[in-house]
């Protein structure tokens, strides 16, 4: 087997999502495994990938390349597979990492699964895991021909420390774009201001929902995150009602997240939102309605009033932080 | 101007995998999947008065045709079906390279598609078609607007929100967030019916047997499964300690 794996990076850091799947290919292969990195200023975090695993780093660095679109990404990785003869290239699943997978499936008649928790070699075969029907059933896809293409759910890999010392072989790529790929331009970028991490990035989510009661009330998921350390998600709920930003909806509309511990806040648990966080490790959910859903998938269910019962949680978890 | 919206024909209610071929069981009733009404009314909106065609198109069994008609009594102005049992059983190799071949017929300046496939999850397809069509795509399309043959479109992703122009013909794949899709009138529901609505073939799109359906897709389904269950789970009410009792919990699992 001879896997790549796509490095998406924001600014000057490396995806935790990408950084899991190299490390899940590192270990599935053997250890010798490619990335490529794609931007302006790129080739600085080449060591980077190396010590999660790449042994060699395909930089096309370029600031023409920075703005996040798909279809130059698909030209470089094109060139890398044909060249490097690879089997199987791999992707953490984003807006960007989706589009560019699917465009390279139909630049190279390359089969792609998408949605993938898991992937395995069976007999020599690569084998992926993709959930289904809301999660209800578990398929076992797998690819006729190579090269090989998988998009993998957030989350689905831990992104361990990185180790020291990686010292990757680097080889630059100098592509010379297709005429399509040069036609959308990113003329202006608005970033949302967040104080914590992002949801798809964060190992701790408080979730809010229609039982927080009123919007003012997300600052008790906002004070409880904080002192865990973590990102506020909403459900399609709060957000349709406009309680809360897109950026932070959870679910099948949303974002699909697996962080080490999810609260819920007064979420009833529709099916919508189960997609999207049920992937987590560890669910606590608050709610006042013994019957509500959420309780069938949590860890730890407590029935009551997340207005009594989340401000006294704040305080003893920053008392337990402090000590 | 031409826009074409491409649309999907998706089991209603509970779906289940059917044991022999593996595929998703689409005898049942169906429907217009409903983040494609999304991409319909956008072009509804960007036509308005003026006299753009809007065509919506299709793949899928005879049974699409339904919502094929559905999109036109919401006010498309053409339906093209591709329907062929040598395309069951499609992946994304195929099904783009199918569906791309269609719209080239079409030669839109505009393809539309909504944000996911609610029976698959798929959200991939716009990404290859327009690899095949050779033309810009932007996805996750939370406000569009049209200028001179110039696209601007906010997208929103992870980070936030980027605007980004294209210049027609282009590709674009619209958010759930982008409006709200108008219900068919009574009036629309009649004109549906007069309204001109093609099906074609493979074989007159011109594409070989081995080039569509399960011959023609690369990747492929081995099995399906029960997926593993979580561990115990607990409840409790709260009593006046249960902030104290999350907090052993928390404790005991490491997390605070």
């Amino acid at each position: 087997m001879s896997v790549l794996v796509f490095l998406e990076h924001h600014g000057s850091e490396l995806q935790k999502g990408s950084l899991g799947v190299l490390a899940k290919a590192a270990a599935l292969d053997g250890g010798d495994v490619a990335a490529v990195l794609v931007g302006g200023g790129v080739s600085a975090l080449a060591a980077e990938a190396g010590n999660h695993g790449a042994a060699k780093v395909y930089v096309a660095e370029d600031d023409s390349l920075e703005p996040p679109l798909p279809q130059a990404r698909v030209d470089v990785l094109a060139k890398v597979v044909g060249e490097g003869g690879y089997d199987t290239v791999l992707f953490a699943n984003s807006v960007l990492a989706a589009d560019i997978a699917a465009g390279l499936s139909a630049r190279l008649d390359a089969g792609l699964n998408w949605d993938l928790v898991d992937v395995e070699l069976r007999d020599g075969a690569l084998v992926g895991k993709r959930p289904a029907l809301q999660d209800s059933i578990l398929v076992d896809v797998g690819w006729k021909a190579e090269p090989r293409l998988a998009l993998f759910r957030a989350g689905s890999f831990e992104a361990p420390q990185g180790g020291a010392g990686g010292s990757p072989q680097v080889e630059n790529v100098a592509v010379e774009l297709e005429g399509h790929s040069r036609g959308a331009k990113v003329v202006s970028q608005e970033q949302e201001e967040s104080s914590g991490p992002s949801i798809e990035d964060a190992d701790v989510i408080v979730a809010g929902g229609r039982g927080l009661g009123a919007p003012e009330n997300f600052t008790l998921a906002e004070e409880l995150a904080r002192a865990l350390g973590g990102a506020v998600g909403a459900t399609r709920a709060v957000v349709d009602a406009g309680w809360y930003p897109y950026a932070a909806q959870i679910g099948q509309t949303g974002k699909v997240v697996s962080p080490k511990l999810y609260v819920a806040l007064g979420i009833s648990g529709a099916i919508q939102h189960k997609v999207g966080m049920q992937s987590s490790n560890v669910i606590v959910a608050i709610n006042k309605d013994p019957n509500a859903p959420i309780f069938e998938f949590s860890d730890l269910g407590v029935v009551g009033d997340v207005h009594e019962i989340v401000p006294k949680l704040t305080e003893l978890v920053k008392q337990r932080k402090g000590a | 101007m031409k826009i074409a919206v491409c649309v999907k024909h998706v089991p209603e209610g509970s779906s289940r995998i059917d044991p022999g071929s593996k595929r998703l069981d689409r005898s049942g009733e169906g429907a217009l999947n409903h983040f494609d009404a999304n991409a319909l009314e956008e072009a509804l909106r960007l036509k308005g008065d003026s006299d753009t065609e809007v065509v919506v198109v299709s793949l899928g069994p005879a049974k699409a045709a339904d919502s094929l008609r559905k999109a036109l009594a919401m006010g498309a102005d053409r339906a093209l079906l591709v329907s062929d049992d040598g395309a069951a059983g499609s992946d994304l190799v195929a099904t783009s390279r199918v569906l791309a071949s269609a719209l080239e017929r079409e030669s839109a300046d505009l393809v539309l598609f909504g944000q996911q496939a609610s029976d698959s999850d798929g959200a991939v397809l716009w990404a290859a078609v327009a690899e095949r069509l050779r033309r810009p795509v932007v996805s996750q399309a939370a406000e569009l607007s049209l200028q001179d043959g110039t696209l601007s479109v906010k997208r929103q992703t992870e980070f936030g929100y980027d605007v980004i122009e294209a210049a027609l013909p282009a590709v674009v794949a619209v958010s759930d967030a982008i409006n709200e899709p108008r219900y068919p009138s009574l009036k629309g529901i009649m004109g549906a019916k007069k309204k001109p609505f093609d099906t074609v073939s493979l074989a007159e799109l011109g594409i070989d047997p081995g080039e569509a359906g399960e011959a023609g897709s690369r990747t492929e389904v081995l099995a399906v499964s029960e997926p593993p269950s979580r561990g115990d789970a607990r409840k409790i009410e709260d009593d006046g300690n249960a902030a104290q009792a999350i907090v052993d919990f928390l404790a005991e699992k490491r997390l605070v």
